[in-house]
Order: C-alpha cells, then structure tokens, then sequence
C-alpha cells in the first residue's frame, strides 16, 4: 500500500489558481428550485476568516449524485462570508436527510475540514438520519432558515465549534 | 415512539496520523486559532463519501498545464517539467483527475495583491495551471521554477520554494491541497509548514525528484512528483 501524500496548507494566495472560473454558482439564481445556501466561516475568536474558501458536494434533487452536477467553490469575503446558488438536495438513500458536504481550505488550516449541512425544514428525516442522529452536538450541522435559502456557519474552533469528519 | 439508541462514533484526535499535519501546530501562528481542537468523529462510508465530481476534458484548455506559454513573452527563470502520477492509495491509477497550480515567480513574487514582497513581478507570469491525468494517472506541467520568499511567521521567515497542488480524486473526500517541495532545499529545517510533517518519511512525499529522463536537452530540468490520494478507496464505478 503506497503511503499517501501529506496535505499541506492552501495558504493565502489559492484565489491565484483556484479561481480562474466561477463555480458558486450550481444553477442559474433564476431558475426553479433555486436557493443560496450562505454562510460566515469563524476563527476560535469568533472573528470571520476572510482568506477561506469553501467547496461543496451534494446530491440533485432527486437525491442522485452526478459526475455533472453538485460540486461548487467559493471564497469568502471580509466577513468571511461565501455564498452558493444551489438546489436542495433530494435523499440518496431511505435513511439518510438530505444533507450537502463541505470542505472548508484556509490559510492556518493545515489540512481541510470536512462537514455536512443538514436543513433545519427537514425535523423527522435529520431525527431518523443515521449519521447526524449519532452526533452530541450534531446541531452544528443544521443549517437555519433565511430569505431565499439557508445559512450554515462553520466555527472551526472554540463554542460551538463545528463537528468535522475523518474518512 | 420507540427508537433505537445507537453508539456514538468513534474519533480521532488531533496529530494521531504522524503522516498528515496536525491542525494544531504552534509553530506556524496562523493553525493557534482556526485549528479545531475537538476530535474528528470518523464517519462511515456512505455515497456522499464514495462520489465526486467528474470533470470533462472540454473544461480544459490546450494550453492551461504550460505556465510559460500564457503571454506574449516567456517568463524569467529555470524552465522546468514537472510530472508524476496520481494513484489512489491501493495503488491504483487515478484517471481524469483535475489538478490546479499555483506558484510565486521565480523571484519568489506571487501574482497576488496581498503579496507585498519587494520582488519583481513578471510581466510573462502568471503563475496558475490546470490539467487532468490521463488514464495511466500520469500529468505534466511546464512551468518555472519558484523562488523562495520571506512570510511573516516569525523573524526572518522564509518559505522553501514551492508549488501548490489541488486535486480531486474519485471521490470529493479524496480531495488534497498540498505543497511540492524541491529537493534539497536549506529551508527545509526553519519552515513550519514543511515540519508540520511530524514524520521524516512522510515529509519527503512532499518533495519532487530530479528527473534526467523528462529532462529536456538545451531546454529545461525535469522533476517528478507523485501524488497518493487517502480516503475511501472503492473500486471506481465505470460509465
């Protein structure tokens, strides 16, 4: 078994090479089903990390994963804020809510955090759903309501810090 | 309402795998307040862990793994191929990856405005590149070399020259950001990124190779620089 090879910072400088097109945008803002899933990344001190970026995976709405559809990138601004146009994700499986994962890159971030956004309109499915059900502190991972869509902050550190995974 | 009560996952704390970086690592400030310090909960692996996107060759273009052809004039600097294979880590070729780069000139000066080094910027550089392995997991850039630069971290802080690499595996949770080192470098021992690595082994991964037989004769050095991707490694599914 070859021994993998060690990640390394993105540092502060990725917009350079990560962001020659636009990819926060999954569907069209106009088009049905059409919602922005947003968001503040924060530090142990509560203070916003302007100089992340963020990545999501997710499922369309029929809860089929695509080569072609679902991934999307965005950077963060002073607040650090990043914003997605997307669809709600349908199921994939009987059990699980549905549910967007969410890699978070930063400079002092040696290695990616790896998430997931749960709905906070999907109460009996995120009850039943075997990975959030087993988590202590699995509310880090509901998303609240807002106009037009959903918000979803990542605390990396500190009170209320965000549940991340290993896989 | 009866309800099964099921165990908590299992968890990983913070620095076990002496072969990847901690979040939390002193000795590089920024890690002391965006480091989680809670352990990671190991998840099972379901289809949002075994799937990711699929990039076609069409969001390529022809040009895009050539850093030296991307304007008018060619770039100051030692011209260089850089390429290796990315493989899963059972071995296995991985085939239509996207990898992205970026990287200082080679006077160690990023195309950034929030580089302020007092280095040249190169008018023939921008210093980012893209492409996708082939079906053997092989890629190729031409690029040149970057030079070191100084960083704020702690007095008279240089960071060892290097390449950033971004790439997608099979699936999104084989995802890796990381850096290639040159071989060699004195910097090595004063950078905290680079020992972050807490494993020898390991650190060297992050080092490319001198490569005589990419090595072009009259034109540029050669050096290779494979890429292991961790995380779930099923069996690819074939379209």
């Amino acid at each position: 078994m070859p021994a993998t090879t060690p990640s390394q910072t993105v540092g502060p400088y990725f917009t350079l090479g990560l962001f020659a097109s636009q990819a926060d945008e999954l569907v069209e803002p106009t088009s049905a089903g059409a919602v922005r899933v947003t968001g503040r990344v924060l530090d142990g001190a509560g203070d916003p990390v302007p100089d992340a970026m963020v990545e999501l995976w997710q499922a369309d709405e029929g809860g089929r994963y695509r080569g072609d559809f679902g991934w999307g990138r965005s950077g963060c601004d002073a607040d650090g804020r990043f914003s997605f146009t997307t669809v709600k994700p349908g199921r994939v499986g009987q059990a699980d809510a549905p549910h967007v994962v969410v890699m978070v890159f930063a400079r002092g971030l040696l290695r990616a955090v790896l998430t997931r956004m749960y709905f906070p309109d999907e109460e009996e499915a995120n009850a039943g759903d075997p990975v959030l059900s087993r988590l202590d502190d699995g509310s880090t991972l509901v998303a609240s309501s807002v106009d037009g869509g959903y918000e979803f902050d990542v605390r990396l550190q500190g009170d209320g810090q965000t549940v991340f995974f290993a896989v | 309402m009866s309800r099964t009560i099921a165990e908590p996952f299992e968890t990983v704390a913070d620095g076990q795998d002496a072969g990847q970086p901690p979040y939390l690592y002193p000795d590089y400030r920024s890690t002391e307040l965006r480091a989680p310090k809670r352990p990671l909960v190991i998840l099972p692996h379901t289809l949002s862990e075994l799937t990711g996107p699929a990039y076609g060759h069409e969001s390529i273009e022809e040009l895009d793994h050539d850093l030296t052809r991307q304007h008018d004039g060619e770039p100051l600097g030692e011209r260089i191929n850089v390429s290796g294979r990315v493989t899963d880590s059972a071995g296995r070729p991985v085939r239509s990856a996207l990898i992205e780069i970026w990287q200082a000139n080679a006077a160690g000066r990023y195309l950034h405005q929030v580089d302020q080094h007092p280095a040249p910027l190169d008018p023939n550089f921008s210093g980012a590149g893209r492409c996708l392995t082939d079906d053997d997991g092989r890629y190729s850039f031409v690029t040149v070399k970057p030079g070191a630069y100084p960083w704020r971290n702690h007095p008279n802080a240089w960071r060892p020259a290097h390449i950033h690499l971004s790439l997608f595996g099979r699936a999104f949770t084989n995802r890796l950001v990381t850096q290639m080192y040159f071989p060699g470098d004195p910097l090595f021992d004063f950078d905290p990124i680079f020992q972050s690595v807490r494993d020898a082994d390991a650190r060297e991964r992050l080092v490319c190779n001198f490569d005589y037989e990419t090595t072009e004769p009259e034109w540029a050095l050669g050096y290779r620089f494979d890429v292991v991707l961790g995380g779930p490694a099923e069996t690819p599914m074939e379209s």
